[in-house]
C-alpha cells in the first residue's frame, strides 16, 4: 500500500500503545520529524514514562510542531492520538499554519497489541488501558473527515504495516523548478483584442494547435523563445470577448504555454456554471449572456471542459526556486506555498479590514504594506491607475475593462508592457484613477518607507550580506544603535550607507615608529594580494556625499522633497554641516563640476553616492580641539617650560649636595638634576612637535573655499554598485572632476604598489615619510580590487598607515618617548579587522539593497548595523 | 605639574623641615601614577622655595602600571592632567608632604603652628567654571590671589583662552593650611578626580575641609565638585558639616546638563507643566498611559500615585534614562500588581512600534522640538497613525516666551539640543494639520504664566481621537 503525503503536512499516527506507531515512524521519517510525546516527556523529567507531566509535555509537543510549520518543515506527531481532544488541537494548529492535517491509524487486532505490550522491557502498561486506547480510536475512526483529516490512511494489519511505503508529494502551488522567463499578465476580464495585442506585443505567435476539443478552436500562443505566460486571474465578467479570452489562456494553459491562477470572478462563474444560487452582478451577466448564445451542437460538451478548466486551477503559484510568487489578489509570506481553504480565499479575495468605503466596496487591507518576504509576490485584483511596487510586491492589474490598461510584468527583467484599453468597456463604481491623491510625487513605497518598523532593528539580529553570509548584530549594540540613530541621525532615505572602521596595519617594531608602510604591504603579501593601492590620507573629516542633479532626481530616486539636491553626513550618519545653505553650496559646486566633466553622461546616472574626506578638520572638529586638543598643547608648554626654568634654577644653585645616600627606608631617592633637565627639554620638543601636529589641519573657514572636498570612492549610481572594480578606477573617475573645479576639490594622490617587488615597496615607503614629514596624515593602502579575497577569506577593504607626527595627536604628545612607544606596541588589531570587514559586507550590501530599490526597511537594517557594530568597545586608537 | 611653595620669614629654610625634605637635595619618589620630583630652587636665608614637580606617565594613566591588568583611571592618551594641577597632585601632597598637611614636623614642632609669610605658585592650573570662580574660592580664605590666563594656541588668536591659569596664591598662615585648601580645592576647580569616589572620600573632605570649609561661601558647590556630583555623597558631607540630619529624598543622578533647567527654574515651569499633563490626562480617564520620552520618569511618579490609571509605560530612546527613572521609581521595591501596572520600555519615536498601540492615552513632553524637522513625518505616523491612542497630550516650548528671559540671546533656543522651537502659530498650524490628516481633533492650552503679548512660556495641545 502507497501512502501519499502533501509534502508539508502534519502527520498523526493514531492507535494504542503496542501498535507499532514509533517502530513504523523510525523506518519512514527523518528522527528529527518525528515529535514524540514519550521524547518531550524524557526531555522535561529525564523519565519517558512520567505520565504525571502529561500536560508539560503536549505543550512542548505542540510548541515544536508549531515552529516546524511555521518554517515550512513536515512533522509527524507520534503519540496515541486516540482521543478527539487530543487532535483537536493539532488539527488547529494544521490549520493556523495552512499545512494538511493527515491521519495513519494503527488499527491492530487488541491480541497483538497486548502481546507487544508484555514484550517490553522497560514499560509495561496494564492491559485495561491498551484496550480502552483501542477502543476510543476505533469510535472516533469514522469521523475523522469531519475532525478535518483530508488524507487519512487505514493500516489494519501487520503485514500491511510492513509493507506499507511513503511518498511525498509536492503540493500543486509548488512549481519552484520553473525558473522562467515568464510574462504575468493581469486582470483581463474578457478583454480579447488588448489580450491579442499584449501577447502580440510580448512576442507570443500563434500556431495551430489540433488538441483544443470543440468549441476551443485550433490556435495556441506560443512564444518563440520559451517563454511562460502567467495569468493572474479575473479573465470573465465585463468585458466584451469573455470566452474568447477564456479559449486563448486556456489553450495556452494546456499546451504547457502559460500558467494560471483562478480571480473570483472566475470562480464565481464556476459556482454559476455548476448550478449553484450566485448573484449576477458585476459583469457576470457579460459572461451568462455569451454562455448563451453559444451555438447549440457542442456547447454542453465545451460547457464541461470549460468548468474542468476553471475547477482546476490551483490558487497561486510559487515559482523560480521560491524567488516568485504569483496569486489573483496577492499572497502574505506565511502563506505562499500551503494549501487551506484560507489560502485559497486570500488569494482570491484579499483581506478587508471589515468596513465599507462611500462606495459600499469592501476596504481591503493592505497586505502588502506589511509584507516582509524575500520573494517577489505578483498579482492583481485591484485596479490602479500604475503598477505600483511596495516591498517587493506589485499589483499589475491597471484596469483594462475599465479603460486602463492591460499590463504584464516580464520577469525576471521587472519591465512592464502594456496596451492601453481600446475603449471603457465598462464603468468603474468606484473611479479607479483617483486612487493616488495624497503627496503627489512620492510613489507608494517611498510612502510606505517614512515608516519603518522597531522591529526591523531591535533586538538580536541576524544580517545576511553577499560578502558576508551572517553577520550578528547583539542587542545591546542595537540599542545603543537605536538612540544615536533616533536622536542624531539624518532621513533614513537619505543614509544609503555607512562607511565601515579602518585599521591601522600591523605595529612597527622600526625604532622610534609605531606604524611603519612595510607592515601594510607585508600583510597584503601574506594574504596573497599581489598588487595594492595606497592613497594619500586626507586629515580632515569622513563625510559622504549623496547628490542628485537637481531636486526633481532626489524626489524620485530618494523619495525625499524639499530637502535640497543632496546631504553630506559624518560616519554617524550625522549631518555634516549645521550650515545647511554652506551644505547646499558645496554641493551645488559639486554638481557643476559633475555637469561640466560628463560624469552624469558617463556614468548614466542622475545621481551619486561618494565616499570623501572634507578638510579642514576643524571645520567639524573645532569644539575637539578646543577642548582636548589645543587644551593639552597649552597645558603642556606651559607646564614644562615652567618646569624647566624651575630646574634651571636649582642647577644654579650653590652649595647643593651632588651625592648623597637616601636614608634607609625613605621613600625618596636621590635625582640628578642635570638628566632632568635634559628629560624635561626632550619633553618639551616633543610638545611642541604635537602643537605643529594638529596645527596642520586646522585653518578658519570664512569662505566657501576655505573649504577642500576629496573625494576618493565612487560608492553607487544609478543601477550600480561600484564595488566591482579597482581603485584605479575610482580614483581617476573622481579625478576627472575634480579637475572642474580644483578650488574645492581636493585630487587624491596615489601609488600602486607590487607586494611581491622590494623597489616598489621602498617607493611607496620614501612617498609615505616625505608625505608624513610634511605633516601629512599618512596613507591608506588597499587591495587593488575593491573586494578582495585573499588566503582566508576576505582581506582588509583597507590598512591605513599614520604617520609619526600625526600620531602624537592620537598616542600623546610624548608618544614617541622610547618607554612609552615600547609600551604601546602592544596592541591588538583583531577585533578591529573583524569589525572592518563585517561593516564593510553590510556597507556594500546597504548600496547593492537601495541600487536594487528594495524597500528602505532592507537598506536601513544594514547601516543600522554598521551603527550598531560601531558601538562595540574597541580601542579608539586604532 | 610643577607646584611650588615660597616662605620668606627668615630663616626660610625652616621650610625644609616642615616639608621634612632637606632644601640642598634633589630627589625622586615613585608614586602610582608616576614619579615626583622634589627640589629648591631657591634656599636662602630671606627666601626658599621647594618645587614639587610631578612626572606622570602618560601611558600608565591609560593602560595601567606595567605588570598589572586593566586600564588605568583614564580614556585618552591626549590629555592634560600629566601637566596640569589635578587631583594627581593632590594625591602627590598627601602623600610626600604628608606629615606637613596634617600639621606635624617632628623636629621643629613649634613649626607646625607658626603663621608664615607663604606663597604657592601653580603653574598650570584648570580653572573650570572661570576666573571669577578661582576668586570666589580663594579670595574668601584670606589669599592674596594672581592668576594669569594661557591662550589656547598663539598661531590661533580666534580661538580664544584655555580653561589654565599660572596661579600665585599668598597669605600668612600654616603650611598645614595651605596645603588643606589646596587639597581640596585643586580638584575642585578641575571639577574631575581620577579615581573612584566613594564614602570613604566624605571622611577625605571632612578631615582636610574641618577647619574652614562650613563657613565658605561656595560650600555647598566645593562639596559637591569635590564629590563628583554624586549628591547622596554630597548631601551626607554637608549634613555633617553643618551638623543637620541629611534629608531622605531621591538617589544618586547624573549632574543636570544645565540651560533648560536654570532658565525655567525661575517659573518652576516644569512643575506647572506636569500639573498641566496630568489634568488632561484626569480629565479624559484615561485608565492606560503611555509616556514618550519619560526620560528620569517625572510624570511617570505622580502617574503612579492616580488610582483610575492601571496601566503606566514609560518609553525613551536613552536606556541610561530608563535606569535612572527605574531607581527614581524604586520600581525594585514594588511588587505584585504594583509593579505590574508600570513598565519602562526602550524604544523611539521614529520606529512603528507594536509595544505603543491599545493606550488610551499618551503624552509628549517637550520632546518633538528634540526632533530634526525632516523628522516629524516619521514621528506623526509612528504615533497618530500606527499607534493611535485615545488621546495625544503634547506639549513644546513657546519660542515667544523666549524674550522673557534677559539671558537668552534673540534667535536662541531654550536648550542646546532644540533642533527648533515653535511659535505659537507655527504650533497650531502643524498640531492641526496632523489632526485633521489623521482622524483626530485638537485643542490648545497654555502652560505656565501667560504674558499677555507673548502667551505662555509652554503650548499644549490636547488631541482626541475622532475615530
Amino acid at each position: 500500500m502507497e501512502i501519499k503525503l502533501p509534502e508539508l503536512s502534519l502527520v498523526l499516527l493514531i492507535g494504542p500503545s503496542g501498535a507499532g506507531k514509533s517502530t513504523f515512524a523510525n523506518k519512514h521519517f527523518l528522527p528529527t520529524e518525528i515529535i514524540s510525546s514519550d521524547f518531550c516527556r524524557g526531555a522535561l523529567t529525564d523519565d519517558e514514562n512520567d505520565q504525571s507531566v502529561s500536560k508539560e509535555a503536549f505543550e512542548l509537543v505542540h510548541f515544536i510542531a508549531r515552529k516546524r510549520l511555521a518554517l515550512g518543515k513536515l512533522a509527524v506527531i507520534d503519540a496515541t492520538n486516540v482521543q478527539r481532544e487530543a487532535r483537536a488541537p493539532l488539527v488547529a494548529i494544521a490549520r493556523e499554519y495552512h499545512v494538511i492535517p493527515v491521519a495513519l491509524v494503527f488499527d491492530l487486532p487488541d491480541r497483538i497489541c497486548q502481546e507487544r505490550n508484555q514484550q517490553r522491557e522497560n514499560r509495561k502498561l496494564s492491559p485495561n488501558l491498551i484496550r480502552q486506547q483501542r477502543s476510543e480510536m476505533r469510535r472516533s475512526l469514522k469521523w475523522l473527515d469531519k475532525e478535518g483529516f483530508r488524507h487519512i490512511a487505514i493500516l489494519d494489519s501487520p503485514e500491511k504495516i510492513d509493507t506499507a511505503t511513503i511518498r511525498r508529494e509536492p503540493l500543486w502551488n509548488n512549481r519552484k523548478e520553473l525558473r522562467g522567463p515568464f510574462d504575468i499578465i493581469g486582470d483581463v476580464h474578457g478583454c480579447g483584442d488588448e489580450l491579442e495585442a499584449l501577447l502580440s506585443d510580448l512576442g507570443y505567435r500563434k500556431v495551430s494547435w489540433m488538441t483544443g476539443g470543440s468549441g476551443w478552436g485550433d490556435e495556441v500562443y506560443r512564444h518563440p523563445e520559451g517563454r511562460l505566460a502567467v495569468f493572474l486571474g479575473d479573465m470573465v465578467d465585463r468585458g466584451p470577448r469573455i470566452l474568447d479570452s477564456l479559449r486563448i489562456i486556456r489553450n495556452m494553459v494546456q499546451s504547457g504555454n502559460a500558467l494560471c491562477v483562478p480571480g473570483n470572478h472566475d470562480m464565481k462563474f464556476l459556482r454559476k456554471l455548476q448550478g449553484k444560487n450566485v448573484q449576477i452582478t458585476h459583469g457576470l451577466e457579460k459572461s451568462m449572456a455569451e454562455m448563451a448564445a453559444l451555438p447549440e451542437p457542442g456547447n454542453t460538451e465545451f460547457k464541461k471542459g470549460l468548468m474542468e478548466f476553471l475547477h482546476g486551477l490551483v490558487s497561486h503559484y510559487v515559482l523560480d526556486q521560491g524567488r516568485l510568487v504569483v496569486a489573483h489578489a496577492g499572497m502574505k509570506q506565511t502563506m505562499q506555498g500551503r494549501g487551506s481553504a484560507r489560502v485559497r480565499d486570500f488569494a482570491l479575495y484579499g483581506e478587508t479590514t471589515g468596513e465599507t468605503d462611500e462606495f459600499g466596496l469592501p476596504v481591503r487591507h493592505n497586505w502588502a504594506a506589511d509584507y516582509k518576504g524575500p520573494a517577489m509576490v505578483v498579482y492583481g485584483h485591484t485596479p490602479v491607475p500604475e503598477p505600483v511596487w511596495l516591498n517587493h510586491t506589485v499589483n499589475i492589474d491597471t484596469g483594462c475593462v475599465f479603460g486602463g490598461q492591460l499590463t504584464a510584468l516580464r520577469y525576471p527583467e521587472k519591465e512592464f508592457v502594456q496596451v492601453a484599453a481600446q475603449r471603457t468597456w465598462c464603468e468603474p463604481v468606484k473611479p479607479f484613477r483617483a486612487n493616488q491623491a495624497q503627496a503627489p510625487g512620492l510613489t507608494v513605497q517611498q510612502q510606505h518607507d517614512d515608516l519603518l518598523d522597531a522591529e526591523d532593528v531591535m533586538g538580536k539580529r541576524f544580517i545576511t550580506t553577499r560578502l558576508q553570509p551572517n553577520i550578528t548584530i547583539r542587542a545591546e549594540n542595537a540599542t545603543a544603535a537605536l538612540e544615536t540613530m533616533s536622536r542624531f541621525a539624518i532621513d533614513p532615505k537619505w543614509l544609503i550607507y555607512l562607511c565601515p572602521t579602518m585599521s591601522p596595519c600591523e605595529t612597527s617594531t622600526k625604532d622610534g615608529y609605531l606604524e611603519y608602510p612595510s607592515e601594510a604591504f607585508s600583510y597584503y603579501r601574506s594574504a596573497g594580494v599581489p598588487t595594492v593601492v595606497c592613497e594619500e590620507k586626507h586629515m580632515g573629516s569622513r563625510a559622504v556625499v549623496v547628490v542628485g542633479k537637481n531636486e526633481d532626481t532626489v524626489q524620485r530616486r530618494f523619495g525625499i522633497q524639499g530637502d535640497g539636491a543632496g546631504i553630506i553626513y559624518t560616519r554617524t550618519g550625522r549631518r555634516f554641516f549645521d550650515n545647511k545653505k554652506l551644505e547646499q553650496e558645496l554641493l551645488a559646486r559639486l554638481v557643476q563640476a559633475m555637469d561640466s566633466s560628463g560624469f552624469w553622461k558617463a556614468l548614466q546616472t542622475d545621481w551619486a553616492c561618494i565616499d570623501c574626506e572634507l578638510m579642514p578638520w576643524s571645520v567639524k572638529a573645532q569644539e575637539l580641539i578646543r577642548a582636548q586638543y589645543a587644551s593639552v598643547g597649552a597645558a603642556s608648554q606651559a607646564a614644562l617650560e615652567a618646569s624647566i626654568s624651575t630646574l634651571k634654577k636649582m642647577q644654579c644653585r650653590e652649595g647643593l649636595e651632588r651625592e648623597y645616600q637616601a636614608p634607609p627606608n625613605s621613600s625618596t631617592k636621590p635625582a640628578d638634576i642635570e638628566e632632568l633637565i635634559s628629560t624635561f627639554e626632550k619633553r618639551r620638543d616633543m610638545v611642541q612637535a604635537y602643537t605643529s601636529a594638529y596645527a596642520q589641519y586646522c585653518w578658519p573657514v570664512t569662505d566657501i573655499e576655505d573649504l577642500k572636498l576629496a573625494p576618493f570612492h565612487l560608492l553607487a549610481t544609478e543601477g550600480k554598485v561600484h564595488a566591482d572594480k579597482d581603485h584605479v578606477w575610482h580614483l581617476t573617475t573622481l579625478g576627472g572632476i575634480c579637475e572642474a573645479d580644483p578650488d574645492i576639490l581636493q585630487v587624491t594622490a596615489y601609488r600602486v604598489v607590487e607586494t611581491m617587488d622590494s623597489e616598489s615597496q621602498e617607493d611607496a615607503v620614501r612617498w609615505w615619510l616625505a608625505l608624513t614629514e610634511k605633516g601629512g596624515e599618512g596613507m591608506v593602502v588597499k587591495p587593488f580590487q575593491f573586494i578582495t579575497r585573499g588566503r582566508r577569506g576576505p582581506v582588509q577593504p583597507a590598512v591605513k598607515v599614520r604617520g609619526r607626527e600625526y600620531l602624537r595627536i592620537i598616542y600623546g604628545p610624548e608618544y614617541t618617548a622610547p618607554q612609552h612607544l615600547q609600551r604601546l606596541r602592544s596592541r591588538g588589531l583583531g577585533v578591529k579587522r573583524s569589525l572592518a570587514l563585517r561593516e564593510f559586507a553590510l556597507g556594500v550590501e546597504a548600496l547593492e539593497r537601495f541600487v536594487r530599490k528594495e524597500p528602505l526597511r532592507r537598506v536601513h537594517e544594514c547601516v543600522f548595523g554598521v551603527l550598531a557594530l560601531e558601538s562595540e568597545p574597541v580601542d579608539p586608537r586604532l | 605639574m610643577l607646584f611650588t611653595l615660597t616662605n620668606t620669614a627668615a630663616p626660610a629654610t625652616d621650610l625644609g623641615y616642615l616639608l621634612h625634605k632637606n632644601p640642598n637635595r634633589c630627589q625622586v619618589a615613585d608614586l602610582n601614577f608616576g614619579k615626583a620630583y622634589i627640589f629648591y630652587p631657591e634656599a636662602s636665608e630671606k627666601s626658599c622655595t621647594a618645587a614639587l614637580l610631578l612626572d606622570i606617565d602618560p601611558v600608565a594613566i591609560v593602560r595601567g602600571k606595567p605588570g598589572t591588568t586593566g586600564g588605568g583611571p583614564l580614556a585618552q592618551y591626549v590629555n592634560d592632567k600629566p601637566y596640569v594641577a589635578s587631583s594627581f597632585l593632590s594625591v602627590a601632597i598627601a602623600s610626600l608632604y604628608g606629615s606637613a598637611l596634617q600639621g606635624k614636623c617632628p623636629q621643629r614642632p613649634d613649626l607646625a603652628a607658626t603663621r608664615l609669610p607663604l606663597t604657592a605658585e601653580l603653574a598650570v592650573l584648570p580653572c573650570r567654571g572661570g576666573r571669577n570662580f578661582l576668586s570666589e574660592l580663594f579670595e574668601p580664605l584670606g589669599y592674596d590671589l594672581q592668576a594669569t590666563r594661557h591662550a589656547l594656541d598663539q598661531r590661533f588668536p580666534n580661538w580664544g583662552d584655555s580653561v589654565y591659569y599660572t596661579v600665585t596664591l599668598s597669605k600668612r598662615t600654616t603650611v598645614q593650611e595651605l596645603l588643606a585648601h589646596l587639597y581640596v580645592l585643586i580638584p575642585v576647580l578641575d571639577n574631575d578626580k581620577h579615581y573612584y569616589v566613594g564614602e570613604s572620600e566624605v571622611e577625605n573632605l571632612l578631615s582636610k575641609g574641618a577647619q574652614w570649609l562650613a563657613g565658605h561661601p561656595l560650600r555647598d558647590t566645593i562639596v559637591k565638585r569635590y564629590l563628583k556630583f554624586r549628591f547622596s555623597l554630597a548631601r551626607q558631607a554637608l549634613a555633617r558639616l553643618t551638623e543637620e540630619e541629611p534629608e531622605d529624598t531621591d538617589a544618586d543622578s547624573c549632574q543636570p546638563d544645565g540651560q533648560e533647567l536654570t532658565l525655567e527654574e525661575t517659573v518652576s515651569l516644569n512643575e506647572e507643566r506636569l500639573g498641566a499633563v496630568l489634568a488632561a490626562l484626569r480629565e479624559s480617564g484615561a485608565g492606560s498611559v503611555l509616556d514618550i520620552g519619560c526620560g528620569e520618569g517625572k510624570l511617570l511618579r505622580l502617574l503612579l500615585k492616580e488610582k483610575a490609571i492601571t496601566g503606566i509605560v514609560g518609553m525613551d530612546v536613552s536606556v541610561r534614562s530608563l535606569e535612572i527613572a527605574h531607581q527614581k521609581l524604586g520600581l525594585d521595591r514594588l511588587a505584585g500588581p504594583a509593579r505590574e501596572r508600570i513598565r519602562l520600555i526602550h524604544g523611539s519615536l521614529l520606529y512603528r512600534d507594536s509595544r505603543f498601540s491599545g493606550f488610551d492615552a499618551a503624552t509628549v513632553m517637550e520632546v518633538i522640538e528634540h526632533l530634526d524637522p525632516p523628522r516629524l513625518t516619521a514621528f506623526e505616523r509612528v504615533l497618530f497613525e500606527a499607534a493611535r491612542p485615545g488621546r495625544i497630550i503634547l506639549t513644546t516650548p513657546n519660542h515667544e516666551y523666549n524674550a522673557m528671559w534677559p539671558n537668552l540671546p534673540a534667535g536662541r533656543f531654550r536648550h542646546p539640543d532644540h533642533r527648533f522651537e515653535w511659535t505659537r502659530r507655527e504650533f497650531q498650524e502643524w498640531a492641526q494639520a496632523t489632526a485633521d490628516r489623521y482622524g483626530y481633533s485638537v485643542r490648545f492650552v497654555p502652560v505656565g504664566r501667560e504674558d499677555e503679548i507673548l502667551g505662555a512660556p509652554t503650548q499644549m495641545g490636547v488631541f482626541i481621537n475622532g475615530n
